[in-house]
């Protein structure tokens, strides 16, 4: 009895941490096993085992309309939010000016705020103004909830590359917009990448601000909002279980090749 | 065109200094001021729009949904009336599932972050899966809840069967659903954060503490918590937050009920449904003052240097 206490007190961690993993693991398995599941109109009770939603995804009213309007909206609210992010962070690290404390708190806030505020606020703006609300009022409310999480990801970046590297360039006399391009951007790559990932994710998959500055117009979380009340399709089952292994496949290689760079380094000394 | 010039620190001293600075401060006023205007243009001017709403009055003999400008103090006291349910709710189910958030992330950001740290590719493994929920859609997770939670589950048949659950009562559509949700859908907010504290934790601390007789629960409240401290205060902030303003978890076509609305499902019927511009825009402005409250402790707390 005590030699089995004390085995499980030795692996308590493990096994509750293995079990933790089940558990945030249990909705996503779900949601995949029910994009194969051969339902009629609600897919709620198992009726049996189908390929049918996969080959043909868009047969179910509207989801891969809505599915490409995520996707425009993602890719443009991610141009735009990594462009201005990019400039700001570079700014950030890189040079002394006034207002500075003022400038970092305004790109915390949005990320302090509740999604409900920003998506309000920005409506009653819109109101105001007289804005129809449709594509365009989305993609102009994903860029500034994008903004702050590109400054941060890309600051660590900048932050942490040497200004020598650069120097050495002028020294070679590279004019400044070859040591820009040749040097610093590749440099800094791997970082605006990952902010980008991060905005697109954020974008594809945000509904609050999206219901409060869509009007008529529909993206992905507001299809399955609007088709939750009547049960939602497989389909919607299928294109979430498409996009979840695309993003776990890209992070696990990611990981892996930088796995394997550092291994390469650390024998290269 | 002025792209190379920033990072130009080698320029100091000789004649060229002084064109050097003011060209450069030229560069950063070009890098900043495209995304500081946006966002004074769609994020500072929204909460000021927001300020005018909350105050208007309804247009004399209007439709519905036509207001003008006005300074109407009343509208923040009947929400205030109206709502005050609602809002405490809020507060109390974001502080619960911030609490059960925390108590399920610890123990799991310390197996992560100490336990894992001789297997780097194990250890990155289990951070992939700590975010995975984040790449399924947030909708669709929350409503395999709903089914996995539901009457018919195996689950709550077994509770029923057990008679651990009274005949006639559910599981989703009460207070327990939408706190369970909540907790769900922000744990990877809380872990995260708790992870990157302790993982740079130096166990020499926690020996130290062995070593001078402390009893292991001691060593834990007195050496390892105050060292995750850090982690456990952004943990809490970046979970609470989003959890007092979700309408997702509450809303009734998902874990909630009409008994179980939150502020955010009244900002949502009050500006897409009623059309009651005033009275939304009231509710956010307070529910943005009482998160500002916790986070503007944190903000003079940590500096505004690290912040971001």
């Amino acid at each position: 009895m005590s030699s089995l206490s004390r085995w499980f007190g030795r692996y308590a961690l493990w096994i509750y941490s293995g079990l933790a993993f089940v558990f945030l693991l249990i909705p996503i398995a779900y949601t995949i096993i029910f994009s194969f599941n051969d339902s009629r109109r609600s897919n709620i009770v198992w009726r049996g085992f189908t390929l049918d939603n996969w080959t043909q995804v868009c047969q179910s009213q509207g989801v891969c309309e809505a599915f490409g309007n995520s996707l425009v909206v993602g890719v443009v609210a991610t141009l735009l939010a990594t462009t201005l992010g990019t400039m700001i962070a570079i700014a950030l690290v890189r040079f002394r000016f006034p207002f500075r404390n003022s400038t970092t708190l305004l790109l915390f806030l949005p990320m302090a705020t509740p999604e409900v505020v920003l998506g309000a606020g920005l409506a009653a703006e819109f109101l105001t103004a007289g804005v129809q609300k449709g594509i365009v009022t989305v993609i102009l409310a994903h860029t500034m909830f994008c903004i702050s999480f590109v400054v941060v990801t890309v600051r660590a970046r900048v932050a942490s590359l040497d200004p020598a590297l650069e120097e050495a360039g002028r020294d070679l006399y590279a004019s400044p917009t070859q040591v820009f391009m040749r040097i610093t951007f590749p440099l800094l790559l791997p970082g605006i990448i990952a902010a980008a990932l991060l905005s697109f994710a954020l974008s594809f998959d945000d509904f609050i601000i999206t219901n409060f500055n869509s009007g008529s117009f529909v993206t992905f979380p507001k299809y399955v909002y609007t088709a939750a009340a009547r049960g939602i399709p497989a389909e919607a089952n299928v294109i979430a279980s498409a996009v979840f292994v695309i993003a776990i496949v890209f992070v696990v290689t990611s990981q892996l090749s930088a796995a394997a760079k550092r291994k390469r380094l650390a024998r290269e000394g | 065109m002025a792209f190379g010039a920033f990072g130009a620190t080698a320029t100091a001293g000789g004649p060229q200094a002084e064109p050097a600075i003011r060209r450069r401060s030229k560069v950063a006023l070009f890098l900043l001021l495209p995304g500081i205007l946006y966002l004074a243009l769609f994020f500072l001017a929204p909460l000021l729009s927001l300020v005018i709403t909350s105050f208007q009055a309804p247009v004399e003999f209007g439709d519905i949904g036509q207001y003008q400008t006005a300074f109407k103090w009343e509208n923040y006291t009947t929400v205030i009336g109206t709502y005050a349910p609602h809002i405490v709710r809020s507060f109390v189910f974001a502080a619960t599932a911030t609490v059960a958030a925390l108590l399920f992330s610890f123990p799991l950001a310390y197996f992560i972050g100490v336990k894992l740290r001789r297997f780097p590719l194990l250890q990155a493994l289990a951070l992939t899966l700590v975010i995975a929920p984040f790449f399924i859609s947030f909708l669709l997770r929350t409503l395999a809840w709903k089914q996995l939670l539901s009457d018919e589950s195996w689950f709550v048949s077994a509770l029923h069967g057990m008679q651990l659950l009274p005949p006639g009562e559910h599981v989703t559509g009460t207070a327990f659903s939408v706190i369970f949700g909540l907790t769900y859908n922000f744990i990877p907010f809380m872990t995260l954060p708790i992870y990157t504290s302790l993982e740079k934790l130096d166990l020499r601390y926690v020996e130290a503490g062995g070593d001078l007789y402390a009893s292991p629960a001691s060593t834990f409240f007195r050496v390892t918590v105050p060292l995750a401290a850090p982690g456990i205060i952004s943990g809490a902030l970046l979970t609470f937050i989003p959890a007092a303003g979700d309408y997702i978890n509450a809303s009734r076509d998902f874990l909630g009920s009409t008994d179980t609305q939150m502020i955010g499902n009244v900002i949502e019927a009050n500006f897409l449904v009623l059309q009651n511009y005033p009275a939304a825009a009231a509710l956010s402005l307070i529910l943005m003052v009482a998160i500002l409250i916790p986070v503007s402790v944190y903000v003079v707390r940590s500096g505004t240097d690290d912040l971001i």
